[in-house]
């Protein structure tokens, strides 16, 4: 038996959260979101297009009656920015949760953690709810708690990569050392690497473009839903030991013939 | 006179309220938040706040994102 999925107080049915960017369209996101079973999405904050008021807006295509919403500062490379950008999301009518980025490099998308443990504390003070995009880094992630986080969202590998879980054993440490939930954020290629994560014991996983980016992002979402179940029950079903030999499953003794 | 809205020129005839501003644009009030001179104004006050001549507007939404 498992228990809910809680973060900050709040539950989820789902330990997969999707993002809404980069679909094919906002019909196919729609079909994905709910393919995937995700009851927590997450959004970006951006000037609204001034010139072309045209194109519908992607809260139409999410339910919020079942869907809650994750603003985040995708983007921002500043604490000021992110602060800012997470209190416009907040006035914006999007929640006062965010999902705070404060990037350090803009090949790897990297985090800076320093700036990340700052943003995260103004924000935390100023009532938010605060869910850091992090390093794989259990340092960084201990001292994001202690700033107020109410989750941890380490990195498997950068953003929109593909790349799956670089360091498995520091996800499992981060774990150790959590109190808050631990969600790996980013990195995600296919639904083993989903499935990975959860089976090091991350409590959820976040992921964009692996289902975004797929040449059938409803049908991936479908399989990310699976892997995320399947990695978690095998989390909870406790693994066998690794061995270097093998021992047979079938009976030694009672052989034909011998 | 002219305004910075999201970061290009706007030219406007005279001093308008946010409101008037949104409604001219066709932007619903509900969905966006407004940072006007670096200062984020309440929903409430969007009746109320003038726009003046040099002033600076950024007005956010919800878009697609990880």
């Amino acid at each position: 038996m498992d228990n809910p999925f809680v973060i900050a107080g709040r539950t989820f049915a789902s330990r997969l959260i999707v993002g809404t960017g980069k679909y094919p369209s906002h019909s196919v996101m729609r079909q994905a979101h709910e393919a995937s079973g995700a009851d927590m999405v997450t959004v970006a904050v951006r000037r609204v297009n001034i010139s072309d008021r045209s194109r519908e807006s992607l809260l139409d295509y999410i339910d919020n009656t079942r869907i809650f919403l994750l603003p985040n500062t995708a983007g921002c490379y500043t604490v000021d920015e992110a602060v800012r950008t997470a209190k416009l999301g907040r006035e914006a009518g999007l929640g006062d949760w965010v999902k705070l980025e404060v990037i350090g490099d803009e090949r790897t998308l990297f985090p800076d953690n320093e700036a990340l443990v700052e943003a995260t504390r103004i924000l935390v003070k100023d009532g938010f709810i605060v869910l850091p995009y992090t390093n794989d880094d259990p340092i960084a992630c201990r001292k994001l708690e202690e700033a107020g986080a109410s989750a941890v969202m380490p990195l498997g590998a950068p953003i929109g990569s593909g790349l799956g879980i670089q360091n498995a054993n520091n996800i499992a440490i981060i774990r150790e050392f959590s109190k808050v939930p631990v969600i790996v954020d980013a990195g995600v290629g296919t639904a083993s690497d989903a499935a990975l994560a959860m089976e090091l014991g991350a409590d959820g996983v976040l992921m964009n473009t692996a289902i975004a980016g797929a040449q059938e992002p409803v049908q991936m979402a479908s399989a990310m839903k699976h892997a995320v179940l399947a990695g978690r029950l095998a989390y909870l079903s406790g693994r066998i030991p690794r061995r270097m030999y093998a021992t047979a499953s079938s009976p030694v003794e009672g052989m034909v013939g011998r | 006179m002219l305004i910075t809205l999201n970061g290009e020129s706007y030219q406007l005839d005279q001093p308008l309220t946010v409101s008037a501003l949104l409604a001219r644009l066709e932007i619903d009030p509900r969905r966006v938040a407004i940072e006007h001179n670096l200062e984020i104004i309440r929903r409430r006050t969007f009746e109320t706040a003038v726009i003046k001549d040099g002033d600076r507007l950024e007005i956010v939404n919800a878009v697609g994102g990880g």
